[in-house]
């Protein structure tokens, strides 16, 4: 990743998308959400969803392996011209998190990420803090989910 | 078993530990590795190099984990219709491996659906503990449960 202050607000990051399949739902809400919508079909089409829908947090946690992938590949392209990479991480949290719309079997989501701000940290020299919102859009060019993440970033070494 | 409560049964000022659940390294590696492989969540040198300071769970893990608590304790003893976000997740200090968490759940509020009248908002506080009661995560998202008028069985 590039240094702080490398980072330019307004950049979008096209993260990458992901497929939802049935197995998959069900395994990830047997683990972490078992809420009968996320688990079986027949409760999920008796509930207000309708049919069988992703645990929001699956929907989150997808987009956040896509991110974890998406920036090695940028970081060893940067290797790889011989530039430097900043470290990055970890993140102090997220706000304003919308499940806009269910994620149903079978949808792929498609996530985006753009720098929405970019500080100094007043505690640690070393870092800065970056803001990011990132949203999925399903197939039907739907939102689906949105949210800011904030994360550390490492500041450009100062050179004597 | 008690019955599931309605959103006319959740009081504000209710607080209530849901738990504990221990994590171990295995759990802890294996869902970074699945959802977030950051070297810092998934070994233990890339992670004391890091501003983690030894390995620690990814947030999201966290996430989930607190998810989980809340759902066998909470969530799924009332008429929950899941949730339409979160306002804030902090990420306050690392969760390490072995650590035995408990969920403190505090409701802020329950307000009425404006557009709905068969579920009400009931806004809670979720706060991850490890054994010494330290805040380790801090969630805050409103929670849609439906309303007793016009869904209970007469």
């Amino acid at each position: 990743m590039k240094y702080f202050e490398d980072i330019v607000v307004g950049e979008r990051m096209p993260v990458g998308s992901h497929t939802f399949k049935a197995d998959e739902i069900k395994a990830f809400a047997a683990r972490f959400d078992p809420q009968p919508f996320h688990l079986d079909e027949g409760a999920a089409e008796r509930s207000h969803f309708g049919a069988l829908c992703a645990s929001g947090w699956h929907t989150a946690v997808a987009w956040m392996r896509l991110m974890v992938d998406f920036r090695r590949r940028i970081s060893e392209a940067a290797r790889a011209r011989g530039e430097p990479v900043a470290a990055m991480g970890p993140a102090l949290g997220f706000r304003e998190l919308k499940w806009l719309k269910p994620v149903y079997v079978d949808d792929t989501i498609d996530y985006t990420s753009e720098i929405i701000e970019a500080r100094v940290s007043e505690s640690r020299p070393g870092v800065g803090l970056v803001s990011i919102r990132s949203t999925g859009i399903n197939q039907n060019g739907e939102p689906v989910i949105s949210f800011i993440s904030t994360t550390f970033v490492e500041r450009r070494p100062v050179t004597p | 078993m008690n019955a599931k409560r309605y959103w006319e049964d959740i009081q504000p000022g209710e607080v209530a530990i849901y738990g504990p659940r221990v994590v171990t390294r295995e759990e802890i590696v294996a869902f970074a590795a699945e959802f977030d492989p950051q070297p810092m969540h998934l070994d233990e040198a890339a992670a004391s190099a890091s501003m983690l300071g030894g390995l620690g769970a990814s947030g999201w893990h966290s996430c989930c984990l607190l998810m989980r608590v809340i759902a066998d304790g909470f969530v799924n003893h009332t008429h929950s219709m899941g949730a339409p976000g979160i306002d804030e997740v902090r990420w306050l200090k690392p969760l390490r491996p072995n650590t035995q968490v408990r969920v403190r759940t505090t409701v802020l509020e329950t307000r009425a659906s404006k557009s709905r009248p068969d579920f009400g908002f009931v806004k809670c506080l979720h706060e991850l503990l490890d054994e010494r009661d330290t805040v380790l995560t801090t969630l805050t998202c409103p929670l849609m449960v439906a309303r007793r008028e016009g869904n209970a069985s007469p």
